[in-house]
């Protein structure tokens, strides 16, 4: 664990209805680190992700953003913030080419078109995407997209990157490529909140891991500890992680 | 987009010009009619452009803001003697300050919910214009006579000034709107229409963003009132409030191509011109022919060309090239 607390959440609640989708969640995340959300569908991730990012108001419980607390702040002013996100399903923008779509986000920091233009066009050669500059986000492979949904947010120019399933469905050599960029997107200064399936990737990158089933965190930790846990293997692991 | 090429610019001096002088050429009154009300019409659909096509605010109400420009520099000018040239800025802006109001509650409504919202306050306006003495009710209001000149707003022996301040508010119109479209404006508009979520999530207020474009498209929609009013000097509610406005607005927009600068013009040449020559040609027997010739061209566009002509002349543009 490292240095001060980038993100702190404490004791998040969020009922819809009668289901209680998250209950009463506290972690931190410190500057700098990776930290993974893990657990099955439906434990309660993507409501958590929510409620930290504005999409939705959890019932009760807070969140501070470098001990700001950002609990009942609207969606684009978390944004604003330094948070960024990216979505389960991968959304671009489909009228637009890559470098537009990636614009779209450059112009949160910068108004002039042609700084935006140049920032974003940095930002694809970060991401690896610069090739693809001027084809429309739709005919982009699936790897490429979700290569260009971390660009999208990496243009609004976050402190904290938290990406919602960005490596689900991709080949072992996709899978490759976007650990490699998201190391490289830590070193520039990002820390990162990953929700995430593939375990692979969760191993490979995480300083730490917090396992959420049915709306409750049970264990956090590093990501070696978390695959001995009796507990989350139970919960999650299945056989596989089992040795 | 944002980038043109000399041959487009030079396309486009072309056309400028060649429209400067139609009237040093074709004579006649009726052709010059034709005109102005294409001008008017593309000014219109390039305003809802902005809302319809870039930011999926399918506005259906377009002719409340058009009535209030007309009904509000009429009134200062009878009422108060107010020069209609300032009565047409207080116009637009009563436009969009109730665009905004009506935006507010709105902005959260997506696609087909905003239209059917926009039909009701339409038509709430209407009903109100129809029943409120002070602005004529459903009799309607005679303007003023002023003596004629460019201060005035008015001309009396001639249609060609009444042509070129309509051209002028056309390029006005194109000119803010292609500003928009290559600036911050434009691509977090386009944002939102893909998807709330993601506007959201890139940082865009989109209610702030939203409320923008309701207001500009209703001071340009105001404007084109204002002129209408001053143009026919006669109005009521059923010359400017009407739901055939709005949906004449919609159609020109969507058969030229929505989210084109360019396309609600190309679609006003298209239009404009056969209803206004169906009317003269087929009289009071052909009430309506436009409407159904309207109606064929749209489907045959929607079901072969979703992005209208301009679409179909891009397209074949890059098939040449």
């Amino acid at each position: 664990m490292s240095g001060a607390a980038c993100l702190e959440v404490q004791g998040i609640t969020k009922r819809f209805g009668g289901l209680i989708a998250a209950d009463d969640v506290s972690f931190r995340v410190g500057e700098g680190e990776i930290v993974s959300i893990i657990g099955p569908n439906g434990a309660g991730k993507s409501t958590l992700f929510n409620c930290i990012t504005g999409f939705y108001r959890p019932n009760a419980g807070r969140v501070f953003f470098r001990g700001k607390d950002i609990t009942r702040y609207s969606a684009h002013r978390i944004c604003k913030l330094g948070i960024a996100r990216t979505f389960q399903i991968v959304q671009v923008i489909s009228d637009m080419t890559v470098l537009e779509n990636v614009m779209t986000g450059a112009y949160l920091r910068d108004y002039t078109p042609r700084v935006v233009r140049e920032k974003a066009e940095e930002i694809l050669r970060f991401t690896g995407l610069i090739e693809r500059r001027d084809e429309l986000g739709p005919d982009l492979t699936i790897a490429d997209k979700k290569r260009l949904e971390v660009a999208m947010a990496l243009a609004t120019r976050p402190e904290l990157l938290m990406l919602d399933e960005a490596m689900a469905g991709l080949t072992p050599v996709e899978l490759r490529d976007i650990i490699a960029l998201l190391r490289k997107v830590r070193e520039s200064g990002v820390t990162l909140i990953i929700v995430e399936h593939v375990m692979e990737a969760v191993m490979e990158l995480s300083d730490r891991v917090v396992v959420i089933n049915s709306g409750r965190k049970i264990v956090e930790g590093p990501p070696a500890e978390i695959v001995r846990n009796p507990e989350v293997i139970q919960a999650y692991l299945g056989e596989r992680y089992h040795a | 987009m944002g980038k043109f090429t000399p041959r487009q610019i030079a396309l486009y001096v072309v056309i400028l010009v060649a429209l400067v002088a139609f009237p040093l050429v074709v004579k006649g009154t009726f052709p010059t009619h034709v005109m102005i009300m294409f001008f008017m019409f593309a000014m219109m659909g390039v305003a809802w452009n902005l809302l319809g096509g870039y930011a999926a605010m399918f506005s259906f109400g377009q002719a409340a803001f058009f009535g209030i420009g007309a009904y509000t520099s009429t009134i200062l000018l009878m009422n108060y003697h107010v020069n209609p040239w300032i009565g047409l800025v207080v116009g637009g802006v009563l436009a969009a300050l109730t665009g905004a109001a009506i935006g507010m509650p709105c902005s959260n409504l997506r696609g087909h919910y905003f239209a059917i919202a926009s039909i009701a306050f339409a038509e709430i306006v209407r009903i109100c214009f129809n029943n409120w003495k002070f602005v004529g009710a459903a009799e309607g209001l005679s303007l003023p006579l002023l003596p004629e000149s460019l201060g005035n707003f008015m001309f009396h022996t001639t249609k060609v000034p009444y042509y070129y301040i309509m051209l002028a508010f056309l390029v006005l119109s194109i000119f803010i709107c292609w500003y928009i479209t290559v600036n911050r404006g434009g691509f977090y508009l386009r944002a939102i229409k893909e998807s709330h979520e993601l506007a959201k999530g890139m940082g865009i207020s989109f209610v702030r963003y939203r409320l923008y474009a309701i207001m500009i498209s209703a001071f340009l929609t105001a404007m084109a009132g204002t002129f209408y009013a001053q143009y026919i000097l006669y109005l009521d509610p059923e010359s400017v409030l009407i739901l055939p406005i709005s949906v004449q607005v919609v159609l020109v927009a969507m058969l030229g191509g929505a989210g084109t600068i360019m396309g609600p013009v190309i679609g006003a040449v298209i239009l404009i011109p056969l209803s206004e020559y169906t009317r003269v040609w087929l009289g009071t027997k052909g009430t309506g022919v436009d409407m159904m010739l309207y109606g064929v061209l749209i489907m045959l566009i929607s079901a072969y060309q979703p992005k209208g002509v301009w679409g179909l002349l891009t397209a074949i543009g890059k098939r040449a090239k």
